[in-house]
């Protein structure tokens, strides 16, 4: 297959999403450097010394390649004035496919993570229901549980992209507080059922074991579709960073309403309006008046290679890849620009499309060495599609800078250096 | 709670999660019941309503030294702050320019400030505070803002009084879709 029979289907190099799927060696032969492909006299393959000894052992916990040993979280330093507080985000630009490993998952803790003893831990639910009950952890262990794949996105990811000027930063730093799980628990309604909600009940107040004892919210409404007490990641105990042994699990809305080290869910009247959904993760609109308890998360996706502070450093074929999400149901279309919005192309969707979990986009892009602005844009199964930048800060102002899930632009120069832009 | 009673009251969930159990398990709790003097000491929840503040008071004038003391680390001599985030005083959520956002200017609730210092101050000793101290306490920073006068005994029934200034300012948008 010639170069010229690569099907472009938007400008600046977008590639038929399906076209490199069959397209092997003669294909890839496309890419400017020949030598890839043309017998190198000086290249003997040998066979490597691993090759040559045995391996090492089987192990009780496993650990990953010593040579992925740089993929990591990038926290904040550590504030001594604010004892545990802090986030760390994950490595977008490093990972493939729509699951996180947990311990890359993203955290955000406000006062750091207790070391809780599950034998000791206690989960109570009270207030406005028929019988108060508490339940040890090994009393959960008994219930039957569900399994689902849900994104878990911080309200306040994204945030710097309301400021007036671009940060440099990377797909990392930008907008790693967004990672994808199966969680595996008990449907909250379970044990408010158990319980036996009181009619007067409309709010369920939700509180962790952890040093600020964090409290949210809850319309009991939604406390009783949805929610789960989580009790597993990926098939293994929730870790501590993630609320070890229980954490509250609300799909699709901001992570700080997922309350983690659940001990308390008392049920209410009237919401607790807790610093956490007053003072904080409110949404001041250009009016002065604050929008609260601003729950799902906007349909969004952000390309994760190449991104910001890759460089390309030739030129030739390159997958756009990403991902994508929505808090109000799943990804239906993901759209490709290499001209910063001008034409757009749809990439393929390589993972599964489920409610409220992160989605896998691709296609292919041949970069000739030129100006580029790679963005991307989601549609979900609501009709809901991703704003560009300037109108979501347009519409929503920067008081606040929860909830940013306008379209991201990566910007690559004649030199291969990619760089966040406002496009 | 008789086991008959639990039958009769079991809500539609449990009803269906049962069935697919054996008879025997269907009415039984997994969970241990407990009544509401048991959680005295656990439920920290302080709502605008007036519901959950414990007994104790205090005035702007005696927390002014557990400020000192405990908070001004973070916050300031006067509470100004050390950072936009632990800022407790000033600011007009109505300015033009980008409003300054602090207890005084945004927070809705006098409540939430008993609940918040209650179950997460000082930062380096969450709880370690005594009731009529939390009193104490958020008098002060109420006062520092202008809110109340330094001589106001704060207790259950006038923190349910006090208006603060941007109680207005927020929508509910828990209901939208």
């Amino acid at each position: 297959m010639s170069k010229q029979e690569l099907e472009k289907v938007a400008a600046n190099g977008l590639i038929n999403r399906r076209h490199l799927l069959g397209l092997g060696l003669a294909g890839m032969g496309t890419i400017a450097s020949t030598s890839l492909l043309g017998a190198d006299a000086g290249l003997n393959l040998e066979i490597p010394g691993w090759s040559k000894q045995p391996g090492a052992s089987a192990s009780g916990y496993g650990s990953r390649s010593r040579f992925t040993d740089d993929m990591q979280r990038m926290a904040g330093n550590p504030n001594p004035l604010y004892p545990g507080g802090g986030a760390s985000r994950s490595p977008l630009h490093q990972l493939q496919g729509s699951i996180t490993p947990n311990s890359l998952h993203f955290e955000r803790h406000h006062a750091g993570i207790p070391d809780i003893d599950p034998a000791q831990h206690k989960l109570v639910i009270h207030g406005l229901v028929r019988q108060p009950l508490v339940f040890s952890y090994e009393d959960l262990l008994r219930y039957p549980m569900v399994s689902k794949i849900y994104f878990l996105e911080c309200s306040g990811n994204s945030g710097s992209l309301f400021g007036p000027n671009p940060a440099d930063g990377s797909a990392q730093s930008l907008h790693g507080l967004v990672s994808g799980a199966e969680w595996t628990g008990i449907p909250l309604s379970t044990l408010l059922d158990e319980a036996g909600v009181d009619p007067e009940a409309r709010w369920i107040n939700a509180v962790g074991a952890d040093a600020a004892s964090m409290g949210r919210s809850i319309p009991l409404n939604r406390a009783m579709d949805d929610v789960m007490l989580a009790l597993f990641q990926n098939g293994e105990p929730v870790r501590p960073g993630q609320g070890y042994p229980m954490r509250l699990f609300v799909p699709g809305c901001e992570g700080n309403i997922s309350v983690k080290w659940l001990t308390q869910i008392k049920l209410t009247r009237e919401p607790t309006h807790f610093r956490d959904e007053t003072s904080k993760y409110t949404d001041t609109r250009l009016d002065r008046k604050s929008l609260q308890f601003t729950f799902p998360m906007g349909t969004k996706s952000v390309i994760t290679s190449p991104s910001g502070q890759m460089k390309l450093e030739r030129q030739g074929i390159y997958q756009v890849s990403g991902i994508a999400w929505s808090g109000r149901g799943s990804i239906r279309r993901i759209e490709v620009s290499a001209d910063g919005g001008r034409t757009w192309a749809d990439a393929m969707i390589q993972s599964h499309q489920s409610e409220k979990a992160l989605a896998r986009f691709s296609i292919p892009w041949e970069w000739s060495g030129g100006n580029a602005v790679l963005q991307s844009r989601a549609t979900d199964s609501q009709g809901n599609v991703q704003p560009t930048r300037s109108s979501l800060v347009t519409e929503k102002g920067n008081i606040s800078t929860y909830h940013f899930h306008g379209i991201q632009s990566w910007a690559v120069n004649t030199a291969g250096d990619v760089a966040n832009v406002y496009a | 709670m008789s086991m008959l009673r639990k039958l009769l009251t079991a809500s539609a969930a449990s009803v269906s999660l049962a069935i697919g159990l054996s008879a025997g398990v269907q009415a039984q709790s997994l969970g241990t019941p407990v009544n509401e003097n048991q959680l005295q000491n656990f439920d920290l929840i302080a709502q605008p309503d007036g519901s959950g503040y414990p007994e104790g008071s205090g005035t702007a004038r005696q927390g002014k030294a557990i400020f000192e003391r405990r908070c001004v680390a973070c916050h300031g001599m006067n509470g100004e702050g050390t950072s936009a985030n632990t800022r407790l005083v000033g600011g007009d959520i109505q300015s033009e320019e980008r409003p300054i956002r602090t207890v005084g200017s945004y927070w809705p609730h006098a409540s939430t400030l008993f609940d918040y210092v209650q179950r997460a101050m000082p930062a380096d000793a969450p709880k370690s505070l005594t009731s009529d101290e939390v009193y104490q306490v958020i008098a002060y920073v109420l006062n520092l803002n202008g809110i109340i006068e330094d001589s106001l005994v704060l207790n259950k029934e006038s923190l349910m009084q006090v208006e603060m200034p941007n109680k207005d300012g927020f929508i509910d948008s828990s209901q939208a879709l």
